[in-house]
Order: structure tokens, then sequence, then C-alpha cells
């Protein structure tokens, strides 16, 4: 007498055994379940960068001010026009892709060739001005003044238009030198100097009477606050701490430094994802010219790296969204 | 395989010959999408600036906007559309509960912290 049951009696159902429920391959549907962890990844971090938002709404920074520049469009504010361009850059390469998935299917070695090719170009033009976004918002523009309390104050003038600081301050002769790990403290640095210091700006800010300071306080038009011209003289006074030039972890010119952290962190996990998403294209593209797929008879393979490369596009329309829209 | 790709999208309101033209089409569709996003966001119209449901009319478009974008993307491009209905629903349902789950949670503590800043708790405005 058998003591384990071997027939069940469920033969021949839907999930008894033996057959493929879901009508997808083993890897398929292990590209799926990566997918989907990889998903609530992104959107832990999506919803990471909500709760500090909410946290500091009142003082958050309005990304249209942020990105508003375009390779070979020097000193415009464009604001939208580079990060729609590179949106649909990631579409269109995943209309490449998806259409070297359907060549794959009637077994067109040629033309899943050619797709594969594109959309690995498409991918690095993506990959190319997301490096030239983080330059552009590393290297800042303004520049700003940061406060005791960590807060951000920037110049306007008095129609509302920023004014960077090279426009107003004039850097004097100094003496202080850039303290290095070799000197004094051992192994204690400091960054790079900013231009100037806050003293300069002060003198800067009393010999230009059209110039005034803009607070990140959002008024209920939606815009920042600018101060009188008192005030303005008075909260860079008393409060004004370090001068900051463009973004790093530390400070950010354009207001909350979280800002900033959130924006390399998030877009940085998205564009690592792109780079590796260019890497695996690049492999499935050698093995379709090899014709490994070819002798298979079965273009699988594309249409998993596939669903990665369009995985990789629909986070993008999310960061698209909640980073520079909304 | 090829034949068994579904092709009309809009529930059946456009309806394509071959899977390459339906990608085409979905192309289009996401390019409208995308313009009149970006459109809205460099003009950002006075009119859709009011509150529903204690977000901004303009924010809420641009989420809807985007959950469509999102499910063409997942549905013709990655064929979910193709997919047998067990498949989709383990994808789909348990990503988007278990997204909503987080979201809420997250936003509705920013926003206490938020109100604990604000009402004046901690002193942070020097």
């Amino acid at each position: 007498m058998s003591t384990t049951v071997v027939n069940t009696g469920t033969e021949g159902k839907t999930w008894g055994g033996g057959n493929e429920p879901l009508k997808a391959s083993y890897g398929k549907l292990m590209m799926w379940f990566f997918i989907v962890s990889d998903a609530l990844t992104f959107s832990a971090f999506l919803a990471a960068y909500g709760f500090s938002r909410f946290k500091f709404i009142e003082t958050w920074p309005i990304a249209d001010e942020v990105f508003t520049h375009v390779p070979f469009l020097h000193g415009q504010e464009l604001p939208m026009i580079y990060v729609a361009f590179m949106t649909f850059v990631l579409i269109m390469s995943s209309v490449t892709m998806v259409l070297a998935v359907d060549a794959g299917h009637h077994l067109k070695k040629g033309k899943v060739t050619v797709y594969m090719l594109l959309t690995i170009i498409g991918g690095l033009i993506f990959v190319g001005s997301q490096a030239w976004e983080w330059a552009t918002f590393i290297k800042g523009d303004y520049g700003a003044i940061q406060t005791k309390g960590g807060n951000i104050l920037q110049f306007v003038d008095t129609d509302g238009h920023r004014v960077a600081l090279r426009d107003f301050v004039e850097a004097e002769h100094k003496e202080r030198t850039q303290h290095e790990r070799k000197n004094g403290i051992w192994f204690v640095s400091e960054g790079s100097l900013p231009s100037y210091t806050v003293e300069e700006v002060i003198h800067g800010l009393e010999s230009h009477d059209n110039v005034l300071v803009r607070t990140q306080d959002i008024n209920e038009h939606g815009h920042k606050t600018v101060l009188s011209r008192e005030e303005s003289l008075k909260q860079l006074k008393t409060n004004g701490k370090q001068v900051v030039e463009g973004a790093n972890l530390h400070v950010n010119e354009y207001g909350s430094p979280l800002f900033a952290d959130f924006f390399f962190f998030i877009t940085g996990f998205h564009g690592f994802h792109v780079f590796s998403g260019v890497v695996i294209n690049i492999i499935i593209f050698f093995n379709v010219i090899l014709g490994t797929y070819e002798k298979r008879k079965n273009y699988e393979m594309v249409e998993k790296v596939g669903l990665y490369w369009h995985f990789v596009d629909l986070v993008w329309v999310f960061v698209f969204t909640f980073f520079y829209l909304v | 395989m090829a034949d068994a790709h579904k092709l009309e999208i809009l529930r059946g309101l456009v309806k394509f010959k071959s899977n390459t033209q339906k990608i085409w089409g979905v192309l289009i569709l996401l390019s409208i999408v995308t313009t009149v996003e970006v459109i809205l966001g460099i003009i950002k119209p006075e009119s859709l600036m009011g509150y529903f449901l204690g977000m901004k009319i303009l924010n809420w478009i641009f989420i809807i906007l985007t959950i469509v974008k999102a499910y063409y993307i997942t549905w013709d491009f990655m064929h979910m559309r193709d997919e047998t209905p067990a498949l989709r629903k383990m994808v789909v349902w348990t990503a988007i509960f278990l997204i909503c789950y987080l979201v809420f949670i997250l936003l509705q503590e920013g926003g206490y912290i938020q109100g604990v800043y604000s009402s004046g708790f901690i002193k942070k405005d020097f």
C-alpha cells in the first residue's frame, strides 16, 4: 500500500500539473516577477519623494524653475522642453524594441537586427541626455545663499527675474586658500571654495538697489515670496551663512537639499536601469547577429529583454510626472 | 504567435490590420498624451488651479494621463493584452494594491509632519 498520494483526482484540470496554466514560459514569468518587484522599489522611492515633499510642501522647489535648460540654447528659460525630448526618445526606443519583438515572431533576422540597433541608439541618447541634465544641475546657474537654518535665499530684480550672483557681486582679492588633507588636521579636507564670500554678497546687495531676496516660501499664488529691500538686507545680514553654487548631496541652490538628493537618487537609479538595459540589448543584438535565435527558431529572448526595456520606459513616465509636472 | 495578437485599442474604437500598425497607433496615442501634458505643464491654465479632493485639478489630470500612458505601455508594448487573464491579474493587481498602500501611508505621514511643523511645535524659521 502506498503511503504517499500520487494522484489527486485533479489531473487534466488547469492547475492539475503537467501543463502551463499561464501559457507563458518560465523565463517570461520570471521577468514579470522581477518587474513587479522592481516596480515596487521604484514606487517606494517615488513615495519617499512624495513624503519629503509633503513634509516641506510650503517651501519645496518649483521644478519649472529648476529644469529650464536646453543644450545649444544658452540663457533661455525653456522649462519642460528638454525633458519632453528625453521622454519622446525613450518612447521611440520602446517602439523600435516592440517592432524588434514583432519581427522576431516572424523570424526575420535582418529586421530584428536593425530594430535592436535603433533601440540601443535610443537608449544611449537618453543616457547621454540625462548626463547633460545632471551636469547642468550640479553646475547650477544663479547661485544662492544658505542661511543658518538651512534655508536658501535667491536673488531677483524688481521685475521678479532671477539675478545671478556674478551679476551683482564683485569678488575681492582673498588670501584664503583651500584646506587640503595634507595640511593642518590630518585627513580632514574641505570642498572647493565658492567664488564669493557672504560679505561680498552683502556688499553687492547694498550697492545694487534693484536686487531683492527671494525666499523658499511659496505664497498663496504658488510663487516664491520676494522680500522688500529692507527685509532682504536684514535677512541676508542676520542669517546668511554660506554661498551655494549648484547642487550636490549637501547643498542645493534651488532650495531644499532633499530635492537634489531625491533627484540624484531616483533619476540616477533609473539611469542605471537604462544603462543596464543598453548593455543587455547589446548582448542580445550580438546574439541576433550570430544567429543564436535563428538556430533556436525562437526569438523569445528578444521579447524578455523587451519587457525589461519597456519597464524602464514605464518608470520614466512616472518619474517625468512626479519630478517635472506635478 | 503573431496571429494571436488582439488588434483593437480604446475598447474597439480603433482597430488595426496588423500588429505593426497597432504599435505605430499606440505611439501616436502616447505622443499625443505627452504633448498635452507638456503644453499643460508650460501654460498651467489658471482655470485648472482649483482644488479637488485636496489636490490641484491640474495635478489630477497629470496623474490620470500618466496612468493612461502606463496602461498602453503595459498592455500593448509589453503585450499584457495578449497574456492570459490570470497572469495579467497576478502582475497588475499585486503591484497596484501594494503601491497604493505604500503611497497612501507615506503621503499621509508626510502631511502629518508638515502639520506639526507649521502649527508651531518645532521652530525652524531662523
